[in-house]
């Protein structure tokens, strides 16, 4: 099994005409993502050149073609927007890569979605992965492997480096999920945590957590009361100094609040495995599963 | 992004938030005209620099004559203000603020914040004005009172009210306040602000209530929409190497040590110098260069990172997904041969297309040292900054 995404993922693509929307569609195409539809307004009836139809609204994609889940590709300052119509078309599953959203936007989003069926997944970030099943995002397919690990990560990149060293000891991940780099995002790593206690094919858990905020503090306490499978944590930005956005517009620590240490500290507490090194994440899991 | 005080002031004025009359000035004599156009027998003379603790460090002055506030913006203008936020080094002064003296009955403070965790702006207000916010906060959290604002609907009366009274305001003061929080909050929502900061706010002695300083920054995602505000941006308050980035669409913060690095993703770039420092390195900066590290990216990247004198060793950590290894090497190597690298470099290409990357190197004759892994990577680098 998997989180979030699997073979029944029917998939429409917002911005699909945009280059990074239009490449990226090819990729997921190829890996074996259903995409069932794309959305540019103004382009309705037309076709893309993977053959797949274009609709001008999300609600007229989702009648036509019975899909379940959107990712969005569209520029910052109209990706607020395409979250809340995707949410407006009782979407189960919207992911959005957009990187750059300003705050007071996702502000208004959350309190869109609060209270309806349609779950989010960034922005800003990589998206969703379950191996063999469905790619959905801009993450390398091919680093990836079918298996039995869970991954919750803000990062991208890192993400990537994490899912290697687990592949490259034959560790496979049963899903993989980016949640973004942002202050606001959809889903935390509190709700990916309870899918994965419920899934009985993840046998462990990678938490991959940065400096800014205090999402990883809460995920700590709440895995310590209601998780039982064994999680291997990372906590990027050590080295970071203080009042300095890290790339990542919620990478700051700010007010003396989200630095490393406390996160760390918070983490192994609640008897997490943390390690102090990006390069142990691999090697850390492949002791939790032999124990 | 951050702005000045003053500035922070002028989009006070312009949503009706009570301040100070008074101009910036940028040499004596626009400093006494300004003076000379106050209203008031009191002045105050003003470092503006973008850093707070401007008080103790002696950038906040009081003039009793317009004289004095000639030889007060004499001696202001050109001094290194040294605060405990500017770091040791400090910062020129190149612009005052002068404004009216202040009758002040009590001190105040008031933020407007997001709150991440609840996903709504937060107004905190406290009696202990005056002093450092995250202090009181440490030691006395329950002298900040906060009001979570509904999005979409703004701040509440009976919420603006609530924080009045519980700034031990009362009769006139309390509807002048309620009138000042209103206002304040659209300045801050109608900028797209990330912070909207007075410390102290002031009650005066005729019981209104005035923003004494002003301090305002801005999301930085949002900035496209606010022209205006992008203009405030004072450059020579940032780090000239991260202006230059920021022209090649680098993403590079300066920092102390001497390992140079360049890195896709912000994440990774963090997880990099962390490796560094585990290793016994120190890293000499943060930059991400995204998502295309072609040729020009990287000789950027290396250009911004050779002109800091401190770094001894640049490391490359790509871990390529879309981005093709192979391609990134081929950037590495023209690069290299654009800009002198004079250090030991270590690189690490990891993912798509990593063997061939791995042969074109090798091939090249160039001198750097491959590493075939993170933990490879970090230990090279600073074996290199030891040797």
């Amino acid at each position: 099994m998997s989180i979030l995404v699997n073979d029944n993922t029917r998939l429409i693509v917002q911005g699909i005409t945009g280059s990074e929307g239009s490449f990226h569609t090819q990729q997921m195409i190829e890996y074996g993502t259903q995409v069932v539809a794309g959305v540019t307004p103004g382009k309705g009836g037309q076709k893309t050149e993977h053959s797949v139809p274009i609709f001008n609204t999300v609600s007229e994609a989702q009648n036509a073609t019975d899909a379940n889940t959107s990712v969005i590709f569209v520029p910052p300052p109209f990706a607020a927007d395409a979250i809340m119509e995707a949410t407006d078309a009782d979407l189960d599953l919207v992911i959005c890569i957009t990187e750059g959203i300003p705050v007071q936007d996702m502000v208004k989003v959350k309190t869109y979605m609060a209270g309806r069926k349609t779950r989010l997944v960034g922005p800003n970030c990589p998206g969703v992965i379950s191996p063999g099943k469905a790619k959905i995002g801009i993450m390398p397919g091919f680093i990836h492997k079918k298996g039995s690990v869970g991954v919750i990560s803000r990062s991208g990149t890192l993400t990537y480096e994490a899912v290697h060293q687990l592949t490259t000891r034959n560790i496979g991940q049963s899903t993989c999920i980016g949640i973004g780099g942002d202050p606001i995002n959809g889903t935390n790593f509190i709700d990916l945590l309870k899918m994965f206690q419920d899934d009985p094919n993840t046998d462990a858990v990678v938490l991959i957590g940065e400096i800014g905020g205090t999402a990883e503090e809460e995920a700590a306490a709440w895995a310590q009361a209601n998780f039982s499978k064994p999680i291997v944590a990372f906590i990027a930005g050590q080295t970071a100094p203080p009042g300095r956005r890290m790339g990542h517009a919620g990478a700051i620590i700010s007010g003396g609040k989200g630095t490393a240490e406390d996160k760390v500290k918070a983490l192994r507490d609640a008897g997490i495995i943390v390690s102090d090194s990006p390069a142990t994440i691999g090697e850390l899991i492949e002791k939790a599963l032999q124990n | 992004m951050k702005i000045h005080e003053y500035q922070a002031k002028e989009i006070f004025r312009k949503y009706n938030v009570p301040v100070p009359d008074g101009n910036v000035a940028f040499n004596p004599d626009e400093a006494v005209e300004v003076a000379e156009s106050l209203d008031s027998q009191v002045y105050v003379v003003k470092a503006q620099i973008h850093a707070g603790g401007r008080g103790k460090g002696g950038g906040v002055k009081l003039a009793q004559s317009t004289d004095e506030v000639r030889s007060l913006a004499e001696a202001m203008l050109g001094m290194t203000l040294v605060t405990h936020q500017t770091g040791p080094g400090g910062k020129e002064v190149q612009r005052i603020l002068v404004e009216q003296g202040v009758d002040i009955k009590r001190e105040l403070y008031v933020g407007i914040v997001l709150d991440r965790q609840a996903g709504k702006d937060v107004f905190m207000v406290s009696t202990e004005g005056g002093v450092e916010i995250e202090k009181v906060a440490a030691e006395t959290p329950e002298k900040i009172i906060k009001e979570w604002v509904e999005p979409g609907l703004g701040l509440q009366t009976f919420q603006a009210r609530k924080l009045a009274y519980a700034l031990g305001l009362e009769g006139n003061q309390v509807r002048s306040a309620v009138k000042f929080f209103h206002a304040l909050y659209k300045a801050y929502s109608a900028s797209d602000a990330s912070l909207a900061e007075i410390n102290p706010l002031v009650v005066t002695g005729s019981g209104d209530v005035m923003a004494l300083d002003a301090k305002m920054n801005f999301d930085d995602n949002a900035l496209f929409r606010h022209k205006d505000i992008m203009e405030l941006r004072d450059l020579s308050e940032e780090e000239p190497s991260e202006i230059e980035a920021t022209k090649h669409n680098l993403n590079y913060i300066k920092l102390d040590g001497n390992v140079g690095c360049m890195v896709n993703g912000a994440g990774l770039a963090m997880a990099t110098m962390d490796i560094i420092k585990l290793h016994g390195g120190e890293p000499a900066n943060f930059l991400d260069v995204g998502g295309v590290a072609n040729a020009e990216t990287v000789a950027n990247g290396f250009r911004i990172i050779m002109n800091d004198p401190n770094v001894k060793a640049v490391l490359i950590n790509i871990f390529g997904g879309i981005v093709r290894c192979d391609r990134v090497a081929q950037g590495v190597i023209d690069a290299l041969n654009l800009v002198k690298v004079n250090v030991p470099l270590v690189v690490r290409l990891e993912g798509t297309n990593a063997k061939e990357a791995a042969e074109l190197l090798e091939n090249s004759n160039l001198d750097f040292l491959v590493a075939n892994s993170l933990e490879d990577a970090a230990k090279k680098v600073t074996a290199a900054i030891k040797e």
